[in-house]
């Protein structure tokens, strides 16, 4: 208005709009009167004040607070039951620079993630958790939590609390206050005014301990939950003042730097040299080689074909090649003849994901593979297939398709068992993403018997021939009857 | 003008969910839940318009990110003191 200045509104931490649904998109999911929004408001709020929102990674639980990643403009993770405390352990390790916080409830955090909070606080990993409990689970429709109150009725306990048969209600922080490990460990309520100001002020200060590199914190908030509780908003907020925070007192459990014995002094070695084994690969003196090119890859076929071992065959090759690689199986519980696939990346880039949906090369060992993946084939990209023909109708009209009999090649050759390296020849010679004496060299290291290192040679050259001779004459195919 | 309110509340009818909580937390008792409904179909919190201090207590107490703004009276001196540097943005803008 006129005359006026905004003081307080709603942060940039947050989104515009909420994309969950269609409609109401500038609403959260929470009931009326939830704790979580105001949590959310606070954490929001300390992130802009200490100007930490583009390097935060939020590791959302399940429970009702799930959806948090709608609503945070920040890194957003969604975790397992629990995990929040191990899966922030991890983005935390593997990326110091950011701000890990692990949002979780009372059912998540003081249950199923027991093992999870208590060893991520014994280590004192600096990461935050924001605690709430409302003492009872929340969206799967009010059962008993490790936290609920003695007589305290729930789906679960539906005539109230027994110490004598469900135990006392968990104090998480006076728990992990008997740990040495733990930087800050503070509870707070949200039941009025002054309790949501202290809430503040603990959720910004366990922020800033992170951000100093101070180590593990946890604030606990003590929430009201009126839809479980069947209460009037108001009522419920001062049903957390008059009942919750007498179960669970208020206060700061742990304010101090912990002080560690020192630990004994790692050795600085090698890889090689702590598997006491010689540096074998070769050294490359231009970190690019203009022979090596990106490449996506699915690798399909059944158990006992060599799908994955092809795959960390190309992925070793990348390797000596100073390239970027990832290589992710996928196969069931059989070791032979059930389906296999794996997919490699070889980059000259960071791999964002290992997963690959869209291929640039299919290799289909099998006929099921074939029809199975082919169509997630990108748009010009290559199917090699194993076989002398195409299956009757099939059509992949956006690749090209090219046979190579790799299995009977390798028939000939006297083992099927290098079917695989057939192909990847085959692989080689068409897409020339990698060297093909780079091949020999990685298989030189793995095969260490010197018959079978003879046939995987021969194996190698089979493939390469076939591609540079036979291709020629009609085997491959395409769905408008012309080869290339 | 002494009788102008120090502060100014905004509700944003369409996020508000009618839990009347910052009814309850306000002060000077200047807020309440209006008589009729909203689009989502609940009474959304209103401001009277009159006796707001700005304190933000509304705004602590919703669930909401961004259901309430919380406004407050710029002082007279500072107001003043604003509008010659409002002027001179103004003059490189159409410079």
């Amino acid at each position: 208005m006129n005359g006026y200045e905004v003081i307080h509104e709603k942060s940039p931490a947050f989104y515009d709009r909420y994309l969950r649904k269609d409609e109401l998109q500038q609403q959260t999911h929470y009931c009326p009167g939830c704790g979580h929004g105001i949590v959310h408001k606070l954490i929001a709020e300390a992130l802009t004040d200490l100007g930490l929102q583009d390097r935060t990674i939020l590791v959302s639980p399940v429970g009702c607070s799930v959806f948090a990643y709608y609503y945070f403009d920040v890194g957003n993770v969604q975790v397992a039951h629990g995990r929040a405390p191990a899966a922030a352990t991890a983005l935390k390790r593997s990326r110091p620079e950011s701000i890990v916080i692990s949002y979780q409830g009372d059912g998540d955090l003081a249950a199923i993630g027991t093992a999870e909070i208590v060893h991520a606080a014994n280590r004192g990993e600096n990461i935050c958790v924001f605690f709430v409990n409302n003492s009872v689970y929340g969206m799967t429709g009010g059962q008993m939590a490790p936290t609920s109150l003695i007589g305290e009725v729930t789906t679960t306990s539906p005539w109230g609390r027994r110490a004598s048969n469900e135990g006392l209600p968990l104090h998480v922080c006076e728990l992990l206050a008997a740990l040495e490990t733990p930087t800050y460990i503070e509870r707070v309520a949200l039941n009025d005014m002054k309790n949501i100001m202290k809430a503040k002020r603990a959720v910004k200060k366990a922020l800033q301990i992170q951000k100093d590199g101070g180590g593990f914190s946890l604030v606990e908030i003590l929430s009201p939950c009126p839809t479980i509780m069947k209460m009037d908003p108001v009522v419920a907020r001062n049903w957390v003042g008059e009942t919750l925070v007498k179960a669970f007192p208020l206060g700061v459990f742990r304010d101090r730097r912990p002080e560690l014995p020192p630990g004994p002094k790692i050795p600085v070695k090698t890889v090689a040299e702590a598997l006491e084994v010689e540096e074998s690969a070769p050294e490359i003196a231009s970190p690019r080689r203009h022979h090596t090119r990106d490449l996506t890859l699915k690798i399909a076929g059944f158990g006992g074909q060599g799908i994955l071992l092809m795959g960390q065959l190309l992925a070793e090759m990348a390797l000596r090649e100073q390239m970027e690689v990832s290589w992710l199986p996928s196969y069931g519980p059989e070791m032979r003849s059930g389906s296999a696939h794996c997919h490699v990346s070889l980059s000259h880039e960071r791999i964002g994901s290992p997963l690959i949906t869209q291929p640039e090369v299919l290799i289909a060992m099998n006929e099921l593979s074939l029809h199975k993946f082919a169509a997630s084939v990108v748009s010009g990209g290559l199917i090699l297939y194993n076989h002398t023909e195409l299956p009757v109708g099939f059509s992949a009209p956006q690749a090209r398709v090219v046979c190579v009999p790799a299995s009977e090649i390798a028939d000939r050759l006297g083992s099927a068992k290098v079917a695989n390296v057939v192909m990847l020849a085959a692989l080689l010679e068409e897409t020339e993403c990698l060297p093909a004496e780079s091949a020999i060299s990685v298989l030189e290291t793995v095969v260490k018997n010197p018959r079978l290192l003879e046939l995987n040679r021969q194996a190698m050259k089979a493939g390469r021939d076939y591609v540079d001779t036979e291709i020629e004459v009609g085997a491959v195919s395409q769905p408008d009857g012309y080869s290339y | 003008m002494s009788s102008q309110p120090r502060g100014y509340v905004i509700i944003d009818p369409e996020e508000c969910k009618g839990c009347g909580l910052c009814v309850d937390s306000c002060p000077p008792d200047c807020l309440v839940l209006a008589p009729g409904l909203s689009k989502y179909g609940v009474h959304p919190a209103q401001y009277t318009g009159e006796d707001c201090t700005g304190c933000g207590a509304c705004f602590y107490c919703c669930p909401e990110p961004g259901a309430i703004t919380v406004e407050r009276l710029i002082p007279a001196k500072a107001a003043t003191a604003a509008i010659p540097k409002t002027q001179e943005v103004t003059r490189e803008a159409t410079l």
